[in-house]
C-alpha cells in the first residue's frame, strides 16, 4: 500500500473533462500533508497516451495510461476492468473521481468491486491530521445536513465530486512519470453495444463558466425572456431552479443546485427563487448574490448579499432599462 | 421476461426546512413518498409489461413502514413485492445496500432489473451500479428510453451532459432510469384495492436471504464507509434586505453593481 492519491481522469473524444484537472488540483493540496507521496493520474481510452503531458502540467507527478481500442468510447466494464487492473498496481491511498455521468457509473463498480467505500459528491476533502484519513463531507438530505464520511479499514478511500467544486491549478510545463499499463481485454468484456451517438447540439450556453447568472424560479412563472434580456446586457446567462425545469419552463442543463450544477460566477441574481437548501447548495459560493422574491420569510435571503423584498416581473424591465442607460446601449 | 423494479422510499426532501434558530432539521411533516426516478423506473416496467406481458416484481430495502411505497407500485401494477427488512440489515452504506438487495434479487430470479438513477435524500447514484456489480450483470445507467427488442435484449438511450448514446444490452441485466425517462401512471382504484385486498407485500429477512448473501457483508458490519458526523449546513452571513419600491430596488442593485465593478 501507497499513500499516493490517484485520480481517474476522463476524457471524451480525447477532450479532457476540467473536472479532472479540479481533482489534481486537489490532490495536490491534500498531498501536502503526506510528505514524499505522489499524485497519480489514471488515464483511459484508445490513442490518448499523447494526453497525458497535459495531466502532470496540471499538477499529477505520476501518470498511468491504459491506451486501448476496448476503451475508445466509456463502457463500465472495460472501463472497470482496467482501473481496477490500475488500481491493484498502483495500490493508493486515496481515489477521487469526477462525479459526470461517466464518473457515476464507474466508481460505484470500482468500489463494489474492491470491496471499499466510496463517498459521493463530496463538497469538501480534508485528511484528518491525527489519523492521516481522508474525511469526506458531503450534503445529505437534498443538501439540508452535511454529512462527513471516513472510510476507516477498507483502501483506497474513494470519493466523487462534482465539477466547479475544486480548483484547477493553472497549467505549467513540468515532467513527470509518464507510465503505459497493458491491460488484456476479451471481446466478452464489452458487454454491450453501443449503436449510435447523437451528440447534443447546446442550446444554452454552460452555465458554469458564466461570470454573470440570472437565474429563475417558481416565481418567474412560465416567462423567461425578461431574465434573458437582464443577462444580455450583462454580459451573462440564464440559469435556472429545479422547480423551473421540473416544470418544463427551462432547461436541465440551466439548472443549479444539488441535482444541477455547481455554479460559483461573480454575480448571481436569484429571481422568484425561494431558496431550499437543494438550490443554494449550488450558487452560495457566488461572489455577490442577489435575491428578488415576494415573499420577505423566503430562505434565498439568508444566502443572499442583497436582498430585495418586492416583485420580480416589475423589477427586470426597469432594472433592464436602468442598465441599459448606464452602458449607453 | 421477469422485472424487477428496486424501490426507495424517502422523505420529500423539497418539502424539508430547517429550523432558522438552531438550523437543524424539521422533519415533522415532512410526507414520505416513492423516490422519483424509482417511479419513473417501475412505469417503465409495467410499460414493457403492458407490451409484452412481463412479470413485475417490486423490491425494497427498509424498515416496516415501506409497506406503504411496496403497496402503491402494487397498485400501479406490479405483480408482486417485496419488503426486504430485517434488523440485522440496518446502517448499511450503499455498498451493504446493494451487496444485500442482489441476494434479495438472486433469490428472486430476474432478466431485467430496473433501479433509479438516484434518491433524493442520499443522491449517490451508487446502489443501482453496486447491484450489478454484485451480480456481474451489464448495466446501462441514466436511461431516457427503454425498448425490447430481439433475443431477449433492450435498446437502451442513454443520457451523458454532452451527448445520448442508444446502447444495446442482453439480458440479464441492470438499467438505472432517469425521471425524464416517462410520466408515471397514477394508481387505478381497481389498483388500491387490489393491493390492499388480493395482493401480499411479502417480507424477506436475513434469514430468507442467507444463501444468497455473507453475513459479513450486510448492515453496518458490512458497511466500508461510516458517518463520522453530521452538522446542519452553515448559513452564510446576512446580507441586507430591502423592503422598498421597483424603482428604490433598481437603484439599490445599480449600486450594488457599479461597486463590484459589473457596469
Amino acid at each position: 500500500m501507497t499513500e499516493n492519491i490517484l485520480v481517474i481522469c476522463e476524457q471524451r473524444d480525447g477532450k479532457f473533462q476540467k473536472v479532472s484537472m479540479e481533482l489534481i488540483g486537489k490532490a495536490r493540496q491534500l498531498i501536502e500533508k503526506k510528505q514524499g507521496q505522489k499524485v497519480v493520474a489514471l488515464l483511459m481510452g484508445d490513442k490518448i497516451a499523447e494526453l497525458a503531458q497535459d495531466l502532470v502540467n496540471h499538477g499529477a507527478d505520476r501518470v498511468v495510461y491504459v491506451d486501448n481500442p476496448a476503451l475508445k468510447d466509456f463502457m463500465t466494464e472495460p472501463y472497470t476492468k482496467a482501473a481496477c487492473a490500475v488500481l491493484k498496481s498502483e495500490n493508493p491511498d486515496m481515489v477521487l473521481v469526477g462525479a459526470s455521468s461517466i464518473g457515476r457509473d464507474l466508481a460505484p463498480r470500482i468500489a463494489a468491486r474492491l470491496k471499499t467505500g466510496l463517498t459521493a459528491d463530496c463538497t469538501t476533502l480534508e485528511i484528518d491530521d491525527e489519523t492521516g484519513e481522508l474525511l469526506m463531507t458531503r450534503p445529505a438530505f437534498g443538501g439540508n445536513v452535511m454529512a462527513t464520511i471516513i472510510c476507516p479499514d477498507h483502501r483506497p478511500q474513494m470519493a466523487t465530486v462534482r465539477p466547479g467544486v475544486m480548483v484547477a491549478l493553472e497549467p505549467q510545463t513540468k515532467t513527470g512519470e509518464i507510465v503505459d499499463f497493458d491491460v488484456a481485454f476479451e471481446t466478452s468484456d464489452s458487454n454491450v453495444e453501443i449503436l449510435e451517438t447523437v451528440m447534443i447540439a447546446k442550446e444554452t450556453k454552460d452555465i458554469t463558466k458564466a461570470n454573470i447568472l440570472v437565474s429563475g424560479g417558481r416565481g418567474i412563472g412560465n416567462n423567461f425572456a425578461p431574465l434573458k434580456e437582464l443577462a444580455d446586457v450583462l454580459g451573462g446567462e440564464v440559469s435556472a431552479s429545479r422547480a423551473s425545469v421540473d416544470a418544463g419552463i427551462a432547461y436541465k442543463d440551466m439548472q443549479v443546485g444539488q441535482t444541477g450544477k455547481t455554479v460559483r460566477p461573480d454575480v448571481y441574481f436569484a429571481f422568484g427563487i425561494s431558496g431550499a437548501v437543494q438550490h443554494t447548495a449550488g450558487m452560495e459560493e457566488a461572489t455577490l448574490i442577489f435575491a428578488i422574491n415576494k415573499d420577505a420569510t423566503a430562505p434565498i435571503f439568508d444566502v443572499a448579499d442583497v436582498g430585495i423584498v418586492g416583485d420580480a416581473h416589475k423589477i427586470i424591465p426597469k432594472l433592464v432599462n436602468r442598465i441599459k442607460k448606464e452602458k449607453n446601449l | 421476461m421477469k422485472i424487477i423494479v428496486c424501490v426507495k422510499q424517502v422523505p420529500d426532501t423539497n418539502e424539508v426546512r430547517l429550523d432558522p434558530k438552531t438550523g437543524t432539521l424539521i422533519r415533522e411533516g415532512v410526507p414520505s413518498i416513492i423516490n422519483p426516478d424509482d417511479l419513473c423506473g417501475i412505469e417503465a416496467a409495467l410499460r414493457l409489461k403492458d407490451e409484452y406481458g412481463c412479470h413485475v416484481t417490486a423490491v425494497s430495502m427498509g424498515p416496516p413502514q415501506t409497506d406503504v411505497a411496496l403497496r402503491e407500485a402494487l397498485a400501479m401494477g406490479c405483480d408482486e413485492a417485496y419488503l426486504v427488512s430485517d434488523r440485522a440489515f440496518g446502517g448499511a452504506d450503499t455498498w451493504a445496500t446493494s451487496s444485500t438487495l442482489a441476494g434479495a434479487i438472486k433469490k428472486l430470479g430476474y432478466d431485467l432489473i430496473i433501479t433509479g438513477r438516484q434518491a433524493i435524500d442520499g443522491d449517490t447514484a451508487q446502489v443501482g451500479p453496486q447491484i450489478a456489480e454484485h451480480l456481474g450483470i451489464p448495466q446501462v445507467t441514466y436511461a431516457q428510453d427503454i425498448e425490447k427488442t430481439e433475443g431477449n435484449a433492450l435498446i437502451v438511450q442513454r443520457q451523458y451532459e454532452d451527448r445520448y448514446q442508444k446502447i444495446k444490452i442482453k439480458c440479464p441485466a441492470l438499467v438505472t432510469a432517469l425521471s425524464s425517462l416517462n410520466k408515471p401512471r397514477y394508481m387505478s382504484v381497481a389498483g388500491v384495492v387490489s393491493a390492499y385486498d388480493t395482493k401480499e407485500v411479502k417480507t424477506l429477512t436475513f434469514e430468507d436471504l442467507k444463501e444468497f448473501v455473507k453475513e459479513e457483508n450486510i448492515g453496518l458490519k458490512g458497511s466500508p464507509t461510516k458517518v463520522k458526523k453530521s452538522f446542519p449546513k452553515q448559513v452564510k452571513a446576512q446580507g441586507v434586505k430591502h423592503e422598498v419600491d421597483e424603482d428604490d430596488a433598481v437603484e439599490i442593485i445599480v449600486k450594488k453593481l457599479k461597486e463590484h465593478f459589473v457596469i
